[in-house]
């Protein structure tokens, strides 16, 4: 009690501080909490259904699958939670198993890619074909999210290595090619990728919107991915790539197997808050047509039922992607704990 | 393994051969997808040019800060939707910025409560996306607001319904303008010649510019907004979509800049405290005239990152139809003259230029404040 005198009471700024905190609880709180639970009504089938001053859960249950699977077809959807899975299985072998961490990654970066295809898109093995455009929901931004990371982690790659490269013309294409992307907005890239690579297409040539707008997140997070790796592999003591040129390795072999693999280690916390950024990003793909879980609340919102739910569709969806980035983030601190530490130990 | 006797290049010969290599199919890439363009625009009968930034545009823009007409050319919509742009990334970065340095100080004061709310706040903030806050102050607050005739008063003029944030406004003499001007110009000529730790230096340029706007806000006949009839009549009005739009950015990027600060004071060792207040500094001026032209400095790199952050993200106003460059150049235009290409091209350009601008102000900045005493 004492111990929490001073810092609450000690100072007059701490007494106006501690009144003003404890006065801003008294006015949002109850207000929050009376609406959010105590007034809210859980069950029903329209709006009419709902007290008018509480918050209307009845729409988020009503349309929970929609949120999380968008038109998936009902019978298929155990094929996305198994990807799920499947996914974070193999992302939590990666990011803590303590050997054997190559095989995690490679699993990661081409059985998991395969296995989610084939999963997700069907048509092969007895499994029904579903259409992408039948995707949505936050399937549809796990989806993206995972396409953008693993496709950028090896584009990002040669790219760090292509800005570090001695020879002008791939130093210059890769910093060129970096600070265009990270100097247009997402969105306006989402846009071109969307209207105009069927322009640049030959004719005839068509493309589903989903890989379009996958690839166009895969080459906008490179960008980012390549500045990250970047940072790492300048991180590396110069020592080991000395070391491993001295017993006679190529430059190139050095780079790979002995820079890269400790870069990697260092990349973990930045490629973590990639992922968030990306995750989060993900919702922009709504403006342009793709009915991820963001594009789904809006249209959910129009539908005659259930007028003017706008505040419990946002906050439903905001406590999902707390939620979750939460839970990446905090992965994240962990692993920077960890090897933070061992980053720093000086080597000898 | 390294030397291959029979076809061995020398090492710059190598390097010219694959840069050679790279240089040829980047070029074959080019003119591959040059060509695709040209087809399909020769056979949807488009043609290519920037002509049609003289052409009318005949839409309307419904917020323009310069004057609008549906006659018009493309290029002058071009220049209004730019400043819209320009405006709201102005207005969010000076409002991120204090709230970002209201959060920071709330989480150093060490009251617990207070640091307690701005760390739940910051992590609520920056876990959840940004275009989803935009949405929710857009939809689910700024929409289901009363009609004008049931405004929320604020008093002094201050008014708030579904059409936005009505405001007084000044109308202020010429002579004032000009007498702004030039106070302005003195303060920034004060501030860039000042001597080197010079605390009157850095204080006579705000307080200048504080002054006239005092004297200024006196001096000027205020515009009240008032209801008349069904709507309010005078004072200036903030559409629901730019005080949406400006609200989003500030929040979301004040979440990031409260760290960045927050890390630049903390990262000041804390020999620098304790130097000072044995020098007989009291806190308040250890903080003003120590710790903070240090942290300053390491401030400004990330610092420079957030607000062309602020700049890019101005585009999500084309999800709720504020009329920014991406929504009004991107769509409308490119919707009406179908040159896709040109638009885009422009619209690239337009974010590039602006991000080199800035971050090669920031970094002249950062020189200067590097280059001071060490």
């Amino acid at each position: 009690m004492k111990a929490l005198w001073k810092p609450l009471f000690g100072s007059p700024l701490n007494v106006v501080l501690t009144a003003s905190m404890l006065a801003l609880f008294y006015l949002t709180l109850p207000p929050f909490l009376h609406w959010a639970l105590a007034n809210a009504t859980w069950d029903g089938l329209s709006r009419k259904a709902c007290a008018p001053d509480g918050a209307c859960w009845a729409f988020v249950k009503a349309r929970f699958p929609l949120f999380i699977y968008g038109r998936y077809p009902q019978a298929e959807r155990w094929r996305v939670d198994l990807a799920f899975v499947l996914l974070v299985s193999i992302s939590a072998g990666t990011l803590f198993a303590p050997r054997r961490r190559g095989w995690w990654l490679l699993a990661l970066l081409v059985f998991m890619p395969v296995a989610g295809t084939i999963l997700l898109v069907g048509g092969v093995f007895g499994l029904a074909p579903v259409a992408t455009g039948d995707w949505g929901g936050l399937m549809l931004n796990v989806v993206l999210t995972f396409v953008g990371v693993a496709g950028s982690l090896p584009l990002g790659i040669m790219l760090a290595f292509g800005r570090q490269s001695t020879l002008p013309v791939v130093r210059w294409g890769s910093i060129g090619f970096i600070e265009l992307w990270r100097g247009s907005p997402l969105l306006a890239v989402l846009f071109t990728g969307l209207i105009m690579l069927p322009m640049f297409l030959p004719n005839g040539v068509t493309v589903d919107n989903m890989i379009r707008a996958g690839v166009v997140l895969t080459l906008f997070v490179s960008a980012y991915m390549a500045e990250t790796v970047r940072g790492a592999l300048q991180g590396v003591p110069r020592g080991q790539t000395e070391a491993a040129l001295a017993l006679g390795m190529h430059r190139s072999v050095a780079e790979v197997l002995v820079v890269l693999p400790q870069a990697m280690r260092l990349a973990i916390p930045g490629i973590i808050n990639i992922v968030v950024d990306l995750f989060k990003d993900t919702t922009l793909v709504s403006i342009v047509g793709l009915f991820d879980l963001m594009g789904v609340i809006n249209q959910s919102l129009k539908d005659p039922n259930w007028l003017g739910l706008a505040m419990e569709g946002y906050t439903f969806a905001m406590a999902l992607f707390f939620v979750a980035c939460l839970v990446i983030s905090l992965i994240g601190q962990t692993l920077e704990r960890q090897y933070g530490s061992a980053a720093h130990a000086p080597r000898r | 393994m390294t030397a291959r006797p029979g076809w061995s290049l020398s090492r710059p010969a190598r390097a010219w051969l694959w840069q050679i290599v790279a240089v040829a199919g980047l070029a074959a890439l080019v003119l591959w997808l040059g060509h695709n363009a040209r087809v399909n625009m020769a056979q949807r009968n488009i043609t290519f040019g920037f002509d049609f930034l003289l052409h009318p545009a005949g839409f309307d823009i419904p917020f323009h800060l310069l004057s609008w007409q549906l006659t018009d050319t493309y290029g002058r919509a071009l220049l209004v939707c730019s400043l819209n742009t320009v405006l709201c990334a102005s207005m969010s970065i000076v409002l991120a910025s204090a709230l970002g340095l209201l959060i920071a100080l709330m989480r150093l004061s060490g009251n617990p409560l207070a640091a307690g709310t701005a760390r739940a706040v910051m992590e609520v903030v920056r876990n959840t996306p940004q275009l989803m806050q935009i949405f929710f102050i857009y939809v689910a607050v700024l929409q289901s607001l009363p009609p004008p005739r049931q405004s929320i008063v604020f008093g002094w003029g201050f008014f708030l319904n579904v059409r936005g944030l009505l405001i007084p406004s000044p109308d202020i003499d010429l002579r004032m303008l000009l007498l702004g001007c030039v106070v302005l110009g003195l303060a920034i000529a004060g501030w860039i010649a000042r001597p080197p730790g010079s605390i009157v230096g850095v204080i006579v340029g705000p307080l200048l510019l504080l002054a006239w706007a005092v004297a200024a806000a006196f001096s000027a006949t205020w515009d009240l907004p008032a209801m008349h009839g069904f709507n309010f009549t005078g004072g200036l009005r903030i559409p629901p979509e730019l005080l949406a739009l400006w609200l989003g950015i500030s929040i979301y990027t004040s979440a990031f800049i409260s760290e960045i600060i927050r890390a630049a004071i903390l990262g000041i060792s804390y020999g620098q405290t304790e130097a000072s207040l044995s020098l007989g500094l009291s806190r308040g001026l250890t903080m003003y005239l120590v710790i903070l032209p240090q942290a300053l400095r390491t401030l400004i790199p990330p610092l420079t990152s957030q607000y062309l952050n602020i700049i890019k993200s101005t585009t999500l106003g084309a999800a709720i139809a504020y009329p920014e460059i991406l929504q009004i150049f991107g769509r409308t235009v490119l919707n009406q003259s179908g040159r896709a290409v040109e638009v885009m091209t422009l619209l690239i350009a337009v974010f590039l230029t602006v991000n080199l601008l800035v971050s090669a102000a920031m970094n002249r900045w950062n020189r200067r404040l590097m280059a001071q005493g060490r």
